[in-house]
């Protein structure tokens, strides 16, 4: 189908881009593409991957979510306040409150979609200010450090196994699972329905409402999960812990040509939008770019990846309207 | 949030009943709330120098809302306004240190922002782009930009006349900011209610197609609207670095949001095609006295923003909660 073959392209296109720039950067400083230094900065991307997974399913069905980043801080600081405060309980029980806790944040953004139909930028706009209070209520403003946590809530992460951090694995798990939900599953074939056409999809049996309920589920989950991630790996949980670390996610998305009119995209495209973030992220410091950099590389990416994937997206159908507009 | 019909009378929001049942009034009835409980709660709320200084809580902000309004209301977006303020306020500390009097400042203030409105509505325009996403890239890359200038460093050392515009007052209490607050609400409820201009923002929000077929230069009116939301950041971007002396990379940071929510409770659908100036005004009241009154009692920041969050999500869900009452009610 010409379709496919179109998505095939674009993810190659990524693949390729990814591999200049990785083997640009190899030219002059090979360390950086050494398989350590590679397995790095996957391991330091993985989050991001995972939160850009949960965001994927959201924009496929033609909504947004803004509070992730707030999502994260709130269940990070949740599972560090009963780490603490309780060290006897054991992570993987810790796990499930996180990811628990994450999805009830993402049902109550959904909920609000679902049954009220209030836009989903709006509701999560709310939802990321009210999320990252809530923190602060939690806990005064207070700051828990690395010694109020047990041994064994911040060694997950790290530990080794075969050869990649537990972080690697997780992420990988993830992909793998994402990557069945979206191509194999009915599931998955309604988040394309709902986002590529709404009022058809009714009309082919599929509850577009739930549906993007359980998407904006299915986001939390994951940013619940990433939640004790953070916390865990960097051993410390605060107030604004992933700031802003909403849009880096939107952009990986963006980058990796998920079309945020919903319908179009993919798991990989996802992986390699992210991918190439974290890159760029973790080549400055190698190649001497002051950090301050950072910001303004990943914008123009965003400009130029979405401007390359719109001229990939554009319909014959409409050439009569573009021609109108000329004149 | 899909392609409900809606109709376009001739005249909006005529007579007296529709009147009562406007946004307006619903939140009206929320700034009155909210300004006698202040008064009750703090006694310092009510005197004449606290409720001027509490105005600056809102002005800058606002004023780049009204843009934006125009610009949702045509069916795009701007989350770059904030990095707009970051990269102008730069360029004029930038100016500073090549030794710029304060007219050369205001001129680049407003130059960089007219100039980032433009780059952010060509690519919308001219290449068809989602405005949300190219205005993601572009908040990244103009703040990025004054981050690159700037690193950890800070510009300093304004002209003391360039003080005026965010320290000066016109007459007593009112101070200059406030004043070109209300001129510049007047002038854009002129052009959103008053003008031919105004009539095809909403006509290109509600079915840009059926706006282009009845001869509205659709890309066009949005790249205005974009180069008026980049003049409104300008213009902001002057008032707020005059008013703090000094401009760092991370200034305005978050501002997109709180403006877009200003503009959301105001009563302008996200969706575009409907929402009027005045509701715009009211809700920066609001927010102000919110901020200003939670302040007097000591609230953190961030406590305010769980109740501006909640606001945001309430005001928009109650009369949608109210009506599927009374449609089961009905059934």
């Amino acid at each position: 189908m010409n379709m496919q073959r179109l998505m095939k392209s674009r993810e190659l296109l990524l693949a390729l881009a990814l591999v200049l720039l990785v083997g640009g950067i190899a030219v002059r400083f090979p360390a950086f593409a050494s398989p350590s230094s590679l397995g790095n900065v996957f391991n330091d991307t993985s989050i991001l991957i995972i939160l850009a997974l949960g965001q994927m399913v959201v924009i496929i069905t033609k909504c947004i979510d803004l509070s992730v980043a707030s999502n994260l801080a709130l269940t990070g600081m949740i599972v560090a306040i009963i780490n603490a405060s309780a060290p006897g309980i054991p992570v993987a029980f810790l796990i499930v409150i996180a990811i628990s806790a994450g999805a009830l944040m993402g049902a109550i953004n959904g909920f609000f979609v679902w049954k009220l139909e209030i836009p989903p930028i709006v509701v999560t706009l709310g939802t990321l200010t009210i999320f990252r209070g809530i923190v602060f209520l939690l806990t005064d403003g207070a700051w828990i450090n690395a010694h109020e946590m047990s041994a064994s809530f911040k060694a997950l992460p790290r530990a080794d196994f075969v050869g990649l951090p537990v972080l690697s694995w997780i992420a990988i798990a993830i992909i793998g699972v994402m990557a069945v939900l979206m191509t194999r599953t009915a599931f998955g074939r309604a988040t394309y329905a709902v986002g590529g056409n709404p009022h058809a999809s009714v009309y082919t049996g599929i509850n577009v409402g739930f549906t993007r309920f359980a998407a904006f589920i299915i986001s939390g989950s994951l940013a619940g999960l990433c939640g004790y991630l953070w916390v865990a790996r960097y051993a410390v949980a605060y107030v604004d812990i992933a700031g802003g670390f909403e849009l880096d996610v939107v952009a990986a998305c963006v980058i990796g040509g998920i079309s945020i009119a919903g319908g179009i995209g993919s798991v990989a495209g996802a992986v390699m939008g992210a991918l190439f973030l974290g890159v760029i992220k973790n080549a400055l410091p190698v190649i001497n770019i002051s950090p301050f950099w950072q910001l303004a590389i990943s914008g123009a990416a965003i400009i130029i990846a979405v401007a390359l994937n719109a001229r990939a997206e554009r319909t014959k159908g409409r050439v009569i309207l573009k021609k109108a507009e000329v004149v | 949030m899909d392609g409900s019909a809606r109709i376009l009378p001739d005249r909006l929001n005529s007579g007296f009943s529709s009147l009562i049942k406007s946004w307006e009034t619903l939140l009206l009835a929320v700034a009155i709330a909210v300004f006698i409980v202040n008064t009750f709660t703090s006694p310092y709320f009510l005197d004449p120098w606290n409720l001027s200084d509490a105005t600056f809580n809102f002005t800058e902000k606002a004023m780049i809302a009204f843009a934006m309004a125009l610009l949702i209301i045509s069916g795009e977006i701007d989350l770059s306004v904030a990095a707009i303020i970051a990269i102008a306020s730069t360029a004029m500390g930038y100016a500073v240190q090549l030794g710029a009097e304060t007219p050369t400042l205001v001129l680049v203030g407003v130059g960089v922002g007219l100039a980032c409105g433009a780059f952010n509505g060509l690519l919308v325009t001219r290449l068809g782009l989602p405005s949300i996403v190219v205005t993601i890239g572009t908040m990244s890359l103009f703040r990025g930009l004054a981050f690159i200038i700037l690193g950890d460093k800070a510009y300093t050392g304004y002209p003391a006349d360039f003080a005026f515009f965010g320290q000066g007052y016109v007459w007593w209490v009112l101070s200059f900011e406030l004043v070109l607050f209300v001129i510049v609400a007047l002038i854009f409820a002129i052009i959103l209610h008053r003008t031919s201009f105004g009539r095809t923002i909403y006509a290109i929000g509600n079915n840009p197609t059926a706006a282009l077929f009845s001869g509205v230069r659709v890309q066009r009116v949005k790249f205005v609207l974009f180069l008026l939301t980049g003049l409104m950041s300008g213009i902001a971007a002057i008032c707020l670095t005059s008013r703090l002396g000094s401009t760092r990379p991370s200034i305005a940071m978050g501002w997109e949001l709180e403006i877009v929510t200003m503009v959301v409770l105001g009563g302008i659908s996200i969706l575009g095609g409907s929402g009027r100036i005045p509701g715009v005004v009211i809700a920066a009241l609001i927010l102000g006295m919110v901020t200003f009154g939670f302040g007097l009692l000591n609230v953190p920041g961030i406590v305010m923003s769980i109740f501006i969050g909640l606001l945001l999500i309430g005001v928009i869900a109650l009369p949608r909660v109210l009506s599927q009452l009374v449609k089961a009610k009905a059934q």
